[in-house]
């Protein structure tokens, strides 16, 4: 890892002040309202998420904390400034790693980071200098003179990454990092990621994948309809929202009608989903001893630890999916 | 407005700078392309030639306020002022639009310092660069072929960007209005038009009562301003000419700015 | 068995420009009358006007001269510019030939289909001109009707060899370069603005072999009605020459770009 990656450490005046706080933000388009009174904070060095389904206004929410998009009210403050006067100020200390790739295609890979560092009034040799370490780091260095076009989605989603990098930001907003990505893709950049929090870089991003939020987040807000409905570390929500077990089984469908009735007397919260059925127990494995001796035929069982998907589940009745 | 002006106005020298890294990148992009700007040279030569051998030859003299003037002098300038146009609209509008819509370009610039108005003044200042480099070209054939008779005509280069800053602030500005390609017919449909009928071919006062009619014309005020400048009858009247399209130029470009701020920051 | 397919090609062109000309029909429609108006009567005045003039014009008014010419310029611009953005597109940005190839139609049906939907282009662009002709008292004739005709011809002698070279381009970088250096100079060179005796001897060869320049002759022969079956003969000749050569390359490039 280059030095000159490393992100200027903050100053210690500012440290303890949120990076982001925004108290009752509002987004309004037209009729639809696509944020409804969201308050937060995000905190220097920390990672933090917006988690929820496609449509619950985390993207919205993201063009406002990257200033490019007023709030219809609220107020929201970034590195201690406000969006509506000084957009410009704070969007020279933060990188935007947008939902889908939008590099210049008439551009080459290296050219794409040289002209973006050059938007932040970077010095021709310094942007030369940060674009080779930043293809390193992002492991495309054999790439600098290709053209974007032919690249892998991951390779662009990398290469986004990296542009975002090029004015070594303080805060890194990245919307959806990594959804369309094969697992090999993601795990790569979830280890870019991680090295950049350890530089002390805070990241804001939004996901509607659990495990990334379990993997990457800090601290988190669960977004649905344009309002939060749970807030805290992915630990915590488990705890509070969630048991420590899921008992997942599958039954013929001739069964699954009358499952529901037929697991009451286990006085476990129960869940039936088209294609299985989850139970919330501190046990799973005895669980599954009872749900067989209730005379239910399981086609298959699963025991796992419960995750963020059930903490969404719990909180606004659907899956992640729907 | 005011206080609005009060905070941009110490960020003027900042503002320009920074809306010269647009250039820089067209600069990159067309550094692959540079055959296709050089060979841009041959088009004002072809044109000049065309009119020297044909229509010199077939109409001879015409007659501008009493005096005789030589065609070919006296259309030449107004092929000048109208490449100045055409060059200015495309590039503000087809290669905008694109960047715009398709390439998504200015979605990525602003989310770096730059603003809006800077992505305005980034591109138009793109396409008057463009511009002068053709107006050049077009300058030493005007010369190499002997078709202008003043030193003034050395002034056709600012008053070619002149025209060039007030038709791509314009081009510009419409352009944030195009739903879509088809909207681009529309184009031709002003241009043709106005290359055609702004005193181009032959003088105003063939248009006899209709004359204000071309004068509505912002290319007519190009024309005139450059052939007056070639043919070296310079006056005060011109200073006229320079408003108008001075005007145009403001109006385009406080169009284009914020209709860019209202597209790109919701 | 291929006329149908090519005739389903054909329809597939037709089907993704109309919604795109639905709005643009009008617009193009007016501009042969602007461009008449300008050049045909305003600089028409000055010409007429001018000594010398009738006699190097054959005895013609300048709008008379000027008029048929533009029936063959339209043709050729028309055909160009199907023959190279177009095709490059079907070949390279959207794949829609590489698609084709994927179904039973062979390669020379998309050849027989683009020859159909040029031929339609050209004679909408050519239309539009020719309602004017129609429409102003001093270019109407009889003759109008053999000169589009013709002026299919010159755009077809235009699409189908441009097409077939098109076909083996990878990128439409040289196609500013052919409009710039090839159809541009021909559009003000080729006799359609002035007799082709005002160039210098020496160029005037050029203009023999290019299709345009014969356009130009038989449209303005037929609609001022001096044609001699001698000439026409000779500049239907050409035109059929270029047309039918470059159909046949088209054949060639096309089935290489198509089948690779």
């Amino acid at each position: 890892m280059p030095e000159t990656v490393l992100t200027q450490p903050a100053e210690t005046a500012t440290a303890t002040a949120p990076v982001v706080a925004a108290v009752d933000i509002r987004k309004q388009f037209g009729a639809f309202e696509a944020v409804r009174g969201v308050s937060f904070e995000v905190r220097r060095g920390e990672c933090f998420g917006f988690l929820g389904p496609n449509g619950a206004g985390k993207s919205s929410l993201m063009r406002m904390v990257s200033s490019v998009s007023p709030a219809t009210s609220g107020t929201m403050s970034i590195f201690g400034l406000d969006p509506r006067t000084s957009g410009s100020q704070i969007r020279a200390r933060m990188g935007v790693v947008p939902q889908t790739d939008n590099l210049d295609q008439e551009l080459t890979v290296e050219e794409n980071l040289l002209i973006y560092g050059r938007y932040f009034d970077l010095s021709r040799a310094e942007c030369r200098r940060r674009a080779k370490d930043l293809l390193d780091f992002v492991q495309l260095g054999d790439r600098a003179q290709s053209r974007v076009e032919p690249l892998s989605g991951g390779m662009k989603r990398r290469l986004t990454i990296a542009r975002s990098l090029m004015s070594k930001p303080e805060l890194l907003l990245l919307d959806e990092p990594t959804t369309g990505l094969d697992p090999q893709a993601r795990h790569v950049l979830w280890d870019r990621l991680y090295r950049l929090k350890e530089q002390g870089v805070t990241l804001v991003l939004t996901t509607h994948y659990m495990d990334e939020a379990e993997q990457l987040c800090d601290r988190l807000v669960v977004v649905d309809r344009g309002q939060i409905v749970a807030e805290g570390s992915p630990a915590q929500l488990i705890r509070e929202h969630a048991t420590r077990e899921v008992l997942e089984i599958r039954v013929a469908a001739s069964v699954v009608a009358g499952i529901e009735s037929a697991l009451s007397s286990l006085g476990l919260r129960t869940e039936v989903l088209p294609d299985r059925v989850l139970l919330y127990s501190n046990n799973g494995e005895q669980t599954l001893k009872d749900v067989h001796e209730l005379g239910i035929t399981t086609l298959s069982s699963l025991v796992r630890r419960s995750s963020l998907e059930d903490v969404f589940l719990r909180l606004t009745g659907r899956t992640l999916n729907d | 407005m005011s206080t609005g002006l009060l905070r941009i106005a110490p960020h003027i020298p900042l503002r320009v700078r920074r809306s010269t890294r647009l250039v820089e990148r067209s600069i990159m992009v067309y550094r692959r392309t540079w055959m296709i700007i050089v060979s841009g040279f041959f088009e004002p030569l072809f044109y000049l030639l065309s009119i020297r051998i044909g229509f010199g030859a077939l109409i001879g003299d015409v007659e501008v306020d009493g005096t005789l003037v030589d065609y070919a002098q006296f259309v030449a300038p107004a092929l000048m002022a109208s490449a100045a146009m055409n060059g200015a609209v495309y590039d503000s509008t087809m290669n905008i639009f694109h960047k715009l819509r398709n390439a998504k370009l200015y979605d990525t610039v602003l989310s770096t310092p730059l603003g809006p108005t800077e992505v305005a003044l980034g591109e138009i200042a793109w396409a008057l660069i463009r511009g002068l480099i053709y107006s050049t070209a077009f300058l030493v054939c005007l010369v190499a072929l002997g078709m202008t008779s003043s030193w003034w005509v050395v002034l056709t280069i600012p008053a070619c960007a002149l025209i060039g800053l007030a038709f791509s602030s314009f081009g510009m500005a419409i352009t944030t209005y195009m739903r879509g390609w088809n909207d681009f017919e529309f184009i031709p449909a002003a241009t043709l038009p106005m290359f055609l009928f702004s005193a181009t071919f032959y003088p105003l006062s063939s248009y006899g009562s209709y004359a204000w009619v071309v004068e509505l014309s912002p290319l007519y005020h190009g024309v005139a301003l450059i052939r007056a400048l070639s043919l070296g009858e310079v006056e005060w009247s011109m200073v006229g000419h320079v408003v108008v399209l001075g005007v145009v130029s403001v109006i385009g470009m406080r169009i284009a700015s914020r209709r860019l701020a209202t597209l790109l920051m919701t | 068995m291929t006329t149908p397919v090519a005739v389903r090609v054909w329809e597939g062109q037709i089907r993704t420009v109309w919604n795109a000309w639905r709005t643009s029909v009008a617009l193009s429609m007016t501009q042969p009358f602007i461009f008449l108006a300008g050049m045909g009567f305003g600089v028409g005045a000055l010409v007429d006007a001018g000594d010398g003039a009738q006699s190097s014009l054959g005895g013609l008014s300048y709008v008379q001269f000027l008029a048929p010419a533009l029936l063959a310029t339209t043709a050729m611009m028309a055909g160009a510019f199907e023959a190279m953005w177009p095709v490059h597109d079907g070949f390279y940005w959207r794949r829609t030939f590489e698609a084709v190839a994927a179904t039973p139609v062979s390669p020379r049906a998309v050849v027989n289909g683009l020859m159909l939907w040029w031929t339609t282009r050209v004679v909408v662009g050519v239309g539009g001109v020719a309602i004017a002709l129609v429409v102003m008292p001093s270019t109407r004739s009889w003759g109008i009707i053999p000169a589009v005709v013709v002026s299919v011809l010159c755009g077809l002698g235009f699409a189908a060899p441009i097409a077939s070279w098109t076909a083996t381009r990878t990128s439409d970088t040289p196609f500013a370069a052919l409009q710039r250096f090839v159809i541009t100079p021909l559009f003000l060179f080729g006799g359609a603005f002035y007799p082709l005796t005002a160039l210098p001897g020496a160029i005037r060869p050029v203009a023999w072999v290019t299709p345009l320049w014969h356009g130009v002759e038989l449209c303005r022969s037929f609609t001022v009605g001096n044609s001699s079956p001698y000439g026409v003969y000779v500049h239907l000749g050409v035109l059929l020459a270029w047309c039918v050569a470059g159909y046949l390359a088209c054949l060639v490039t096309f089935d290489r770009r198509i089948r690779r």
